[in-house]
């Protein structure tokens, strides 16, 4: 038999994956629904759960009124006063915010009960667009604050404004990212329980959630309880993410409140109407870029204005999506001069968060515009034009004006990669040709700085520094784990990283194997989090790519310590210093004499069995635990600067994209993708993130927008109106090549590689298709394209 | 998205059928395939569900003289693969756009037609091959033409109490082609328009037909025969493909303008399906046309 290419998919494979909806780790758990506002904006006048209480099998109904009692609003990231609670509490903010929770006995007559909560909405009027949103007298959502901008923060690195004045020529270009989701495959499931304990509240929730646990004293905050006392629970499966779970912690505020109300566990399981409506996505965004640019396409001031649309909250971690990308925000070239302005905009959609990609593929999809719009004006290929401005391969590491340090990497043999494996000079040809012949053919390009292992210290920027707690600031990329290993010589790993999918349980069995020259068999990894036995910090967390580049660094420090332990209790059985030993097949052996040897077991045996033989001193410790801290990692400057993350990868993207005329159907023709993740921990693994953000980055490009009607009703509530690509639009020739530039700041000098192709693809399709269609008059600057909005741009380029 | 409650039965007989579709707010269940999400999301609140399924003789799949009978339970699968099919190449090759596979094998054709949503592929069909409906009730049995069958969307002539027992497709004569095709956000997903389409070269001058889905609230037919003719003109009786796409697409524009009639929505507005009616007007008339001659010649070297 093959072996599987992950540990992970046996299980998957056989309907034996543990998802928290098929688990009932709490006895005695009653079901909720959660009752939605229909409204996009309105003043709640009156809550009446009276009817739903007396419905037979109901055993508790919470409103408002309950959650004004008990929780408090959930700290935010900044100090604008939006007080935001899990449920709406003085008016509704978007459609589909929950406003009351029925408890039952099962979920059909929560759903009953549901309809009979009684509430008189006064509606409002409504505002769903960013820049309407922003006029002195739009609909104000949160009424304690002057406008609808959450905060508004001005950034300049260098003399901006000379640049711009002393420059050739400007290009300026406005754009729009679209608001879109990965949909995962499970949706939110929560299984709360509130015990009154005697130091008070004693909560236990289950919960699909993966970090960040900076969330886990935000959830306790609103409880009001010590983090402590809240236990987080992960299931090993969650079902997918890509970040849209994160924003899974509000509910788990929501059901623990009703647990208490309930007097019994209380579960509920999203269902896909809710998750459509409710739960969350990459924010949309208007922006500006500006650059100042010499007659040879070189690019020296960047201006950069952002402003995102956070929806009816700013929902930590938002305005994140502004920041993460701060150290990042000149992408792959030198610039040393940017001035930038970011802005998050409240409006009466639904709440915004995490999406893989997080911020990069709104950044990019202006950055990467720009260039080519850049190599349009000055009449050069776009490939050209990104040569003469990526960061030289001599320069790392690469300090960026906005305080990122790139730590490695070789852009332009990247990119010669990406254009050498579409034989980028013949494609040129046949484009010229096919552009002879009428047809409509265009090639994209992207090159990207693809952040992993984020420094979450970025959320400080929000706050202007005149207002930051002086030794009160945030960073940190740290990831844990410990290492066991029993009285057979079986070792155990436990992840503080909550994966989605990813494959981490395969990756770290293999790494202790290799390391601890055991059979992968004699590993096993275990992935399920729970904090109150699994170490654990702010930090922790499935985001950001932190697996391959931080998890994997403490892992061998933790086995490290064990292969010391191992070779002590080796050397007594055998009588030779532990410094002469090694570990390998399964042995402890002398270095230059395998003939001498004790299995790893028996090692591991005598420290557990017979500690007393061991040397004096040693304690008989077969369990490790490491964090790794990257001091490279620091809060923000008193400058506003910040290394938003501690590795810096890169994309290369070229796209060939065709348009039939008749239909205006878009096709990919092909896809040549370099990745530089720093050493490759796994192959396959890496290709699988590959794939999975290609497939991402189409949705986002092609197929998939959260859309909305004026009056804030959305208009892609089921999956007939919000279109996933399926596997049926994600075939198409893909020439994946790969770089290894290690990181010098990791133990394995790898980097995150999970994330890299959804921040580019949306941008390289873009330009592509701006490409095809340039002879035409056409402008792209905003996402999905398909026929229908092709069909616009023409009719429009047309004078029609 | 769970049901509101509603009473279930599963009658042996179709009189037992009718029977209860004759009490108030009593509603059919074939396939599941539509029902089940306009439940789930509460849209439909249906006192009582009569399930179809265990009478047999709803199950039948017939040839008929010149007709093809499917039954009630008929899922829209086997009608795809079973060898009595052939004999209605339109619906061959409709089928394979209806959803996807693991759709086609629990939804029903009639389910299909009696749901009649404006985008399907199946009413079309039987609009263009002016397929006959048989109801029955326990008032008795009647007989609809496909004509007058849809009444706007999800709208039909069935009344409350009446079961869509079966729909009767003429089967195709020599002289007969068709043509079928549509566009689609994805693979599977329902048509943003589309077209159906029948030409006949037996009689003294070729006739040609063809019904639109996706682009009104019912299915739509027009008898495009003098624009066949027109551009038949132009390219002579035997034309290469290319050819006569490009003479009828002179005419396609108008067809389009003409039957186009939705007020769009965010996948398509009505501009964009007009020229997507456009193009497949131009191409599935002459595909039609193609198959018509050259199903004739064969019938003459017989
Ligand atoms: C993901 C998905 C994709 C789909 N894509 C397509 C597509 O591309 N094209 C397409 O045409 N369809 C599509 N469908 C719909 C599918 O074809 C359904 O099967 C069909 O529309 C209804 O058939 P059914 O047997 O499932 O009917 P049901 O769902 O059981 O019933 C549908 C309606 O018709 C009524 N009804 C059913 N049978 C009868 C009868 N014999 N007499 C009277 N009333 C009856 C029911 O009362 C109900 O109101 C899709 C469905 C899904 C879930």
């Amino acid at each position: 038999m093959t072996r599987l290419a992950r540990v992970e998919d046996a299980a998957l494979l056989t309907g034996q994956g543990r998802f928290l909806d098929d688990l009932d780790p709490l006895p005695g758990t009653l079901v909720a629904a959660v009752v939605r506002s229909p409204h996009a904006h309105a003043r709640i006048r009156s809550v009446d759960l009276e009817k739903a209480r007396r419905l037979p099998g109901v055993a508790a109904v919470i409103g408002p009124e309950e959650v004004l009692a008990t929780l408090k609003p959930f700290p935010l990231s900044v100090k604008t006063p939006h007080p935001y609670y899990p449920t709406a509490t003085d008016k509704t903010r978007f459609v589909g915010e929950p406003v009351a929770v029925v408890v039952a006995s099962d979920r059909y007559l929560a759903e009953d009960a549901a309809e009979l909560v009684e509430i008189d909405y006064e509606p409002l009027p409504a505002v769903v667009r960013t820049d309407l949103a922003m006029e002195p007298d739009a609909p104000l959502l949160h009424d304690e604050s002057e406008g609808n901008v959450a905060t508004d923060r001005t950034f300049a690195f260098g003399e901006v404004d000379a640049a711009f004045a002393d420059a050739r020529h400007v290009v300026t270009r406005s754009y729009s990212f679209p608001r879109y989701s990965s949909m995962p495959m499970e949706c939110y499931v929560v299984v709360a329980d509130w015990r009154d304990g005697a130091d008070g509240p004693e909560i236990t929730a289950h919960a699909n959630f993966h970090g960040p646990f900076s969330m886990a004293p935000v959830v306790a905050g609103s409880l009001g309880i010590p983090t402590s006392s809240l236990r987080l629970v992960v299931p090993a499966d969650i079902g997918g993410s890509f970040g849209i779970k994160s924003a899974v912690y509000p509910y788990i505020s929501l059901m623990a409140l009703a647990s208490k109300h309930a007097g019994r566990p209380v579960r509920w399981t999203e269902d896909r109407l809710e998750h459509l409506l409710a739960s969350s996505s990459g924010s949309d965004r208007l922006m500006t870029f500006e650059a100042a640019v010499d007659d040879d396409g070189v690019v020296s001031a960047l201006r950069v204005d952002l402003v995102d649309n956070v929806g009816a909250y700013l929902r930590p971690p938002e305005p994140s999506t502004l920041y993460r990308c701060f150290g990042n925000i000149t992408g792959a070239y030198e610039i040393d001069t940017v001035g930038i302005r970011a802005r998050a905009v409240v409006t009466n959609k639904a709440p915004t968060g995490l999406n893989r990609g997080f911020g990069g593929q709104q950044l990019y999809f202006g950055l990467e515009r720009l260039i080519d719009d850049i190599a349009r004006e000055r009449g050069l290929d776009p490939a050209e034009v990104r040569r003469r401005n990526l960061v030289p391969s001599d320069a790392f590491p690469y300090a960026t004006p906005t305080g990122g340090i790139y730590d490695s990497g070789d852009y332009h043999r990247a990119l010669e990669l990406a254009l050498d494996n579409t034989d980028y000079e013949r494609l040129r040809k046949e484009q010229a040709a096919a552009r002879d012949r009428g047809e409509w053919m265009g090639i994209g390009l992207a090159t990207i700085v693809d952040p992993s292992a984020t420094n979450i210290g970025y959320v400080g920027l929000a706050t202007p520094v005149e207002d930051r707690t002086a030794r009160r600031g945030k960073s940190g990329s740290t990831e844990h784990v410990r290492v066991t290993v029993d009285p057979q010589g079986i070792v155990s790993v436990l992840l503080g990283t909550v994966p989605q999918g990813q494959g981490h349980a395969t990756v770290a069995r293999d790494l202790v194997a290799a390391h601890l020259g055991l059979p992968v068999e004699h590993v096993r990894p275990r992935v399920e989090l729970d904090t109150a036995t699994t170490p654990w910090t702010i930090s922790s967390g499935s985001y950001s790519s932190r697996f391959a580049p931080l998890l994997t660094s403490a892992l061998l420090e933790a086995a490290d310590r064990i292969a010391e332990t191992i070779k002590v209790a080796g050397s007594v059985l055998l009588g030779v210093e532990p410094e002469r030993l090694e570990l390998a097949d399964g042995m402890v052996r002398v270095v230059d004499r395998h003939d001498r040897a004790v299995p790893f077991r028996h090692a591991a045996g005598l420290v557990h069995w017979d500690p007393g033989s061991l040397p004096d001193g040693l304690s008989a410790r077969l369990y490790e635990e490491a964090a790794f801290t990257p001091p490279q990692s620091k809060a923000v400057s008193r400058t506003d600067q910040i290394n938003s993350s501690l590795c810096y990868g890169f994309v290369a993207d070229v796209v060939v994209v065709r348009i039939d005329k008749e239909s205006l159907t878009l096709s990919i023709e092909h896809l040549s993708s370099v990745h530089d993740a720093g050493t490759i921990l796994n192959k396959t693994l890496l290709e699988g993130q590959v794939h999975g953000a290609i497939t991402q980055a189409l949705g986002g490009a092609l197929f998939e927008e959260m859309t909305y009607s004026d009056a804030g009703q959305p208009t892609a509530g089921t999956f007939m109106d919000y279109l996933c690509p399926t596997s049926a639009e994600s075939v198409f020739p893909l020439t994946s090549g790969h770089l290894e530039t290690p990181s010098p700041l990791t133990r394995l000098g790898a980097k995150g590689c999970g994330e890299g192709s959804s921040m580019s693809l949306p941008v390289a399709i873009a330009n592509a298709v701006a490409d095809a269609l340039n002879a035409e008059g056409v402008e792209i600057t905003s996402l999905p394209l398909h026929g229908n909005v092709l069909h616009d741009l023409l009719m429009t380029a047309n004078g029609d | 998205m769970k049901a509101a409650p509603f009473a279930y039965v599963r009658p042996g007989s179709v009189g037992d059928i009718v029977a209860e579709l004759a009490r108030d707010g009593s509603k059919v269940i074939a396939g599941g395939q539509s029902l089940v999400p306009v439940l789930a999301m509460r849209l439909g609140r249906p006192a009582q569900l009569v399930d179809i399924n265990a009478v047999p003789e709803l199950n039948q799949l017939m040839r008929d003289n010149g007709s093809l009978r499917v039954g009630a339970t008929v899922r829209q699968r086997r009608l795809q693969g079973d060898e009595l099919s052939a004999a209605v190449p339109l619906v061959r090759l409709a089928l394979p756009w209806v959803g996807h596979r693991e759709i086609r094998s629990r939804g029903t054709v009639c389910g299909s037609i009696a749901h009649a949503d404006p985008a399907a592929e199946l009413p079309a069909v039987a609009c263009c091959l002016e397929a006959t409906m048989v109801l029955a009730s326990s008032r008795g049995t009647r007989e609809i033409p496909a004509a007058e069958f849809f009444t706007g969307a999800l709208s039909t002539a069935v009344e409350p109490d009446e079961l869509l027992a079966e729909v009767v497709f003429p089967v195709a004569k020599p002289g007969e082609g068709f043509g079928f095709g549509e566009f689609a956000r994805r693979h599977g997903d329902f048509a943003l328009a589309g077209v159906a389409v029948r030409v006949r070269t037996s009689g003294a001058a070729p006739s040609a037909r063809l019904t639109c889905f996706g682009v009104s609230d019912v299915p739509v037919t027009a008898d495009v025969s003098g624009q066949l003719r027109a551009a038949l003109d132009t390219t002579g009786p035997v034309p290469s493909r290319a050819a006569l796409v490009g003479a009828l697409a002179e005419h396609a524009g108008d067809i389009a303008l003409d039957l186009v009639d939705t007020a769009g929505d965010g996948h398509a507005s009505p501009a964009y399906r007009r020229r997507l009616i456009s193009g497949l007007v131009a191409r599935e008339v002459t595909s039609a046309y193609l198959k018509a001659t050259r199903s004739e010649s064969e019938r003459g070297s017989r």
